[in-house]
């Protein structure tokens, strides 16, 4: 008897024959998707446990010096007694890091929107987008810092170009999937081209906008925290320079404990958002 | 077939509910223009179920999102009384192949679309109304992935039936359904039509189908599409399944199918059943 087969019932998923191209990252996935047993969250956490631990012994055992690795113990309580000291930092990463989200996110949206409206235009404009898309964003910050100074503007604009065409090309790869016979359907109803756009377009794109999203924040994390990383005095980015640069290392991996806790809680979010918007796209 | 009407025809008046007037239709494609529609003028009565049938690719649904208003006629015009059908009217409705219900919509909201592309309150009492006769109380808030596909088409016919349409126009709604499920469609279909008095337009492959559901039946040729001939079918109404298995009905198919092959040279793409 085949493995794979087994005693599962012979059902096939008719998939709708909408033909979602494979550009950009659109193969990301909610990697959180399968449903997990209490013993399989049991276990998780117990490798938590053995880690953290483990760690904590060998690293007394060996006596390994702080500035090297300190111990989990230390970094929470680090995290802990010195919060009130990453706080207004964490405000700045996160402002910067909403602010050029929102304005990237929102002009990639739209202009994804706008452009598979026009099949010519999306050709000439595609490769450039993807110029964007795979060139690091980061290497401009140095050039924005020459333009615009040390404050926060060089690092939104950062964020905004990473996380924008991101937005762009997966929200594309939605709207492009047209399905005929639902435009049909609204338009013999008497739906306006507007009405088309917000009942049948969009629900149909959101899965893929949500994935644009997720990817899209994601990127303007890592580029917000990197321009940080390259000048300024505030932000994350720069603590982690500034805590390494005193051998704080206790202070240093509490900050990136926090870096970790912000870009699962961005995942989250979105997994979250998908499984509300989008869930009739298994 | 020399069996004479016994029975008048059960429904639909003499009153013409939509004029087709030598409709022809070319669409461009990267290879050429197709000719899709040839000349063809029909009358659909007020109150009948006329069916159109005709091979794959024939045309007819051409004709049929045609008299929706979905899209434009090379030459020739369609009129629903005296106004000109250029565009989606509100007294013709559509139903679609395969129940086309929006996924991400659960099914109140599914058959609520019309009103709301009306900007019009939904007419819940009537919806009720319509989801009880089809047997889909309590089913409103499930997705249509969660129903088979014949509760799929229902819905999808309660959506059509909500804004009180007085034509329903049907594109070979239950040609992927599964013959037991498609038996009770039509079956439920009749039913529907002999209580509300529509006029319906009704395109399908099937001949047997075309027979048991209309009072006429318009046969289609394929490349360029033209109406070949125009059947009466007087068989008494309410029809049962198991009339299909009889002689008379039998008979029937077989004479439609013989002259679509005289006329064709060969029926390829017509099913029987």
């Amino acid at each position: 008897m085949d493995k794979t087969l087994g005693d599962k019932i012979p059902e096939f998923n008719k998939k709708p024959g909408s033909g979602s191209g494979g550009v950009g990252l659109s193969g990301a996935s909610f990697g959180l998707g399968d449903h997990r047993t209490k013993l399989e969250v049991l276990v998780i956490i117990l490798v938590a446990v053995i880690i953290i631990g483990g760690a904590e012994f060998l690293i007394y055992a060996f006596s390994v010096p702080q500035y090297v690795l300190p111990p989990p113990s230390m970094i929470a309580a680090a995290l802990i007694t010195e919060f009130p000291n990453f706080w207004p930092h964490l405000l700045v990463t996160l402002k910067e890091l909403f602010i050029g989200f929102a304005i990237g996110g929102s002009i990639g949206f739209v202009l994804a929107a706008v452009i598979t409206q026009f099949p010519f235009v999306e050709k000439i404009v595609t490769p450039y987008i993807l110029l964007l898309v795979t060139t690091p964003m980061l290497a401009l910050v140095p050039l924005l810092i020459l333009r615009f100074g040390f404050g926060s503007e060089p690092r939104i604009i950062a964020v905004a170009l990473a996380s924008g065409p991101m937005v762009m090309i997966n929200s594309a790869t939605g709207f492009r999937r047209v399905d005929l016979a639902k435009i049909a359907l609204a338009r013999s109803f008497g739906a306006s081209t507007f009405q088309i756009f917000t009942k049948i377009r969009i629900p149909m794109a959101m899965p893929m906008i949500i994935v644009g999203l997720m990817v899209g924040s994601i990127f303007g994390l890592l580029t917000t925290i990197g321009a940080e990383m390259v000048g300024g005095a505030e932000g994350l980015g720069n603590r982690l320079t500034y805590y390494s640069a005193l051998i704080r290392m206790p202070q240093f991996f509490a900050i990136i404990l926090i870096l970790a806790i912000l870009g699962i809680s961005i995942y989250v979010f979105f997994f979250w958002l998908g499984k509300k918007w989008a869930s009739w796209e298994a | 077939m020399n069996a004479k009407p016994e029975f008048p025809p059960s429904a639909g008046t003499d009153t013409v509910k939509m004029a087709i007037r030598d409709a022809t239709k070319f669409y461009q494609t990267r290879t050429g223009a197709v000719h899709a529609l040839d000349n063809v003028s029909l009358d659909v009565r007020e109150g009948e179920f006329l069916c159109i049938l005709g091979p794959s690719g024939c045309g007819k649904t051409t004709l049929l999102w045609s008299m929706a208003g979905l899209h434009g006629l090379s030459s020739g015009t369609i009129m629903l009384g005296n106004e000109a059908v250029t565009k989606p009217h509100p007294e013709i409705a559509m139903i679609f192949q395969d129940a086309n219900l929006l996924p991400w919509r659960n099914l109140q909201k599914n058959i609520e679309l019309p009103f709301e592309i009306k900007r019009k309150p939904p007419d819940r009492e009537r919806i009720n109304k319509l989801l009880d006769r089809v047997g889909l109380a309590g089913f409103e808030n499930k997705f249509p992935r969660e129903l088979s596909g014949g509760m799929q088409q229902r819905a999808s016919i309660v959506r059509s039936l909500s804004v009180d349409p007085s034509v329903l126009l049907m594109d070979e709604p239950f040609g992927a359904l599964d013959a037991f499920t498609r038996d009770e469609m039509n079956l439920l279909i009749q039913e529907i039509w002999m209580e509300t008095g529509k006029t319906i337009a009704f395109v399908t492959h099937s001949i047997a189908e075309a027979i048991f559901l209309a009072d006429r039946v318009a046969v289609m040729s394929a490349r360029p599409g033209r109406i070949a001939e125009i059947y009466d079918v007087d068989i008494p109404r309410p029809r049962a399944i198991d009339i299909q298995t009889q002689p008379d009905f039998i008979e029937r198919v077989l004479h439609i199918k013989s002259r679509i092959e005289h006329g064709r040279g060969a029926a390829a793409g017509f099913a029987i059943a």
